[in-house]
């Protein structure tokens, strides 16, 4: 298993668990990775993946262990790595009554992006036709690859992926690639239920079960039949 | 923290425009108020004690209305996640959505306040205006900070309904005492009296110690 330690680390666990009131969602978990490598997270509904993305954007913070981000100690330091991770979660975190090029100006308002960039990557992903629609008119994967726009807006330095292709059609994953995919450069931590794609996509894998880590190593290493275990 | 500010004022104030949630309710309460105040005391004017009682009681529930939904669409839509993981000041959101909640305190008295008048007052207010303003600046200010505290410890709970004004009415009890006895010599039968100054420093030192409070706390209403 992989050691939290080191400063290129983009993330670093060790020991990190977390509960909300009596039930513990995650316990013990411990990994190191690189910058620039991709970490593909599996398991089953319930087993911790959402709370470890949120332990990751500085969201939550950890009842146990240490737990570092672009060399930021949580939650501490968790102000120095603020503006530099990109989340993707369930929600699109878009206000609905606002259009989505409003949405992207908010976000680069606060992120001190020039306002260009948000409608250049608008264009990119194939929405500068409804980019003045209120996102609650958009269909679902309009409003993701409008949700994708918002997370890398910023150029963050590690990305947080869960399910980032969910509700996009083969067009609309295409125009995302570029800028979620392993060619857009950040480290990134993908969750994903596809586990062939999320295979191909990964430098390492991470299994969670009940909360507890009970597979780490590299995609190379770590076969398919192994991931479908964590779902049995 | 001024860019931030402006960022949050301007998606709030254009949300409210394009969901009308917050003020056309505290318009519609304060109005009917008063409307219930008209014909329940059976009296065609109030003065002195018991209009500005009237008057303050009624903004203040009316004001509790917004305070409540002041975090909900920040919760629901996700809008703290986003703004957590800016690298901004938290305190901006504090001053952000006390200004808004002002905004929107203010937009809805420029309709209840002349409603107030025309149904419970005598003839020839407009005299006490420049006064009756100076009193609404300074309470509104102090709702809105103390709003904006409750209504960010509220938004964390389920039955925020019941936990915002159960929060904010004992809070706003000094503010309430401070601007009904400083509005009530504008509203006295005989003629207004003079404004009285010391209720007037009494409402600015309570905006004060909570604006300052609130400044120190916000940041950790926010974490986790």
């Amino acid at each position: 298993m992989a050691t939290a330690t080191g400063p290129e680390a983009a993330v670093a666990l060790a020991g990190v668990g977390r509960a909300y009131g009596e039930r513990v969602a995650l316990r013990d978990v411990s990994f190191a990775l690189p910058s620039g490598a991709t970490l593909a997270v599996f398991g089953a509904n319930g087993a911790g993946k959402t709370t470890l993305l949120r332990i990751l954007a500085t969201l939550l913070r950890p009842h146990a262990g240490r737990a570092a981000v672009l060399g930021a100690e949580l939650p501490r330091e968790g102000w120095r790595a603020r503006g530099r991770i990109g989340l993707l979660g369930h929600e699109p975190l878009l206000y609905r009554d606002l259009t989505a090029r409003e949405n992207l100006r908010y976000h680069a308002r606060l992120h001190g992006v020039p306002l260009a960039a948000a409608d250049a990557l608008l264009e990119r992903v194939g929405l500068a036709a409804r980019a003045d629609d209120l996102v609650r008119t958009l269909s679902r994967g309009m409003a993701q690859r409008a949700a994708i726009c918002r997370a890398v807006l910023h150029g963050p330095d590690l990305l947080l992926l869960d399910e980032p292709l969910a509700n996009l059609d083969p067009g609309g994953a295409l125009a995302v690639a570029p800028l979620i995919g392993r060619q857009a450069g950040p480290a990134r931590v993908l969750i994903s239920h596809d586990v062939e794609q999320g295979l191909a996509d990964a430098d390492w894998v991470l299994g969670l079960r009940a909360g507890r880590q009970v597979l780490w190593g590299s995609a190379v290493e770590v076969g398919v039949a192994d991931v479908r275990g964590l779902y049995a | 923290m001024r860019r931030t500010v402006g960022a949050l004022m301007r998606k709030d104030l254009r949300l409210e425009l394009r969901s009308f949630e917050s003020v056309p309710a505290m318009l519609m309460f304060s109005v009917s108020a008063f409307v219930l105040f008209r014909f329940g005391l059976d009296r065609d004017a109030l003065a002195g004690d018991l209009a500005a009682g009237v008057l303050w009681v009624t903004l203040l529930l009316a004001a509790v209305l917004g305070m409540s939904r002041l975090f909900v669409t920040e919760q629901e839509q996700g809008g703290f996640d986003g703004f957590l993981m800016a690298p901004v000041d938290r305190t901006a959101m504090f001053l952000a959505k006390a200004s808004v909640l002002f905004c929107f305190l203010v937009a809805a008295e420029l309709v209840a306040v002349p409603a107030f008048v025309l149904l419970l007052l005598e003839p020839g207010w407009g005299q006490i205006l420049p006064e009756l303003l100076a009193v609404l600046v300074l309470a509104d200010l102090g709702i809105a900070v103390i709003g904006t505290l409750v209504g960010a410890l509220g938004v964390q709970t389920r039955a925020r309904e019941l936990i915002v004004p159960l929060m904010a009415l004992p809070l706003l009890i000094p503010v309430a005492i401070g601007a009904a006895e400083a509005t009530a010599p504008l509203f006295a039968a005989g003629g207004a009296g003079p404004l009285p100054g010391r209720w007037l420093a009494v409402l600015a030192l309570y905006d004060a110690v909570f604006g300052l409070l609130a400044f120190a706390v916000f940041d950790f209403l926010l974490e986790d």
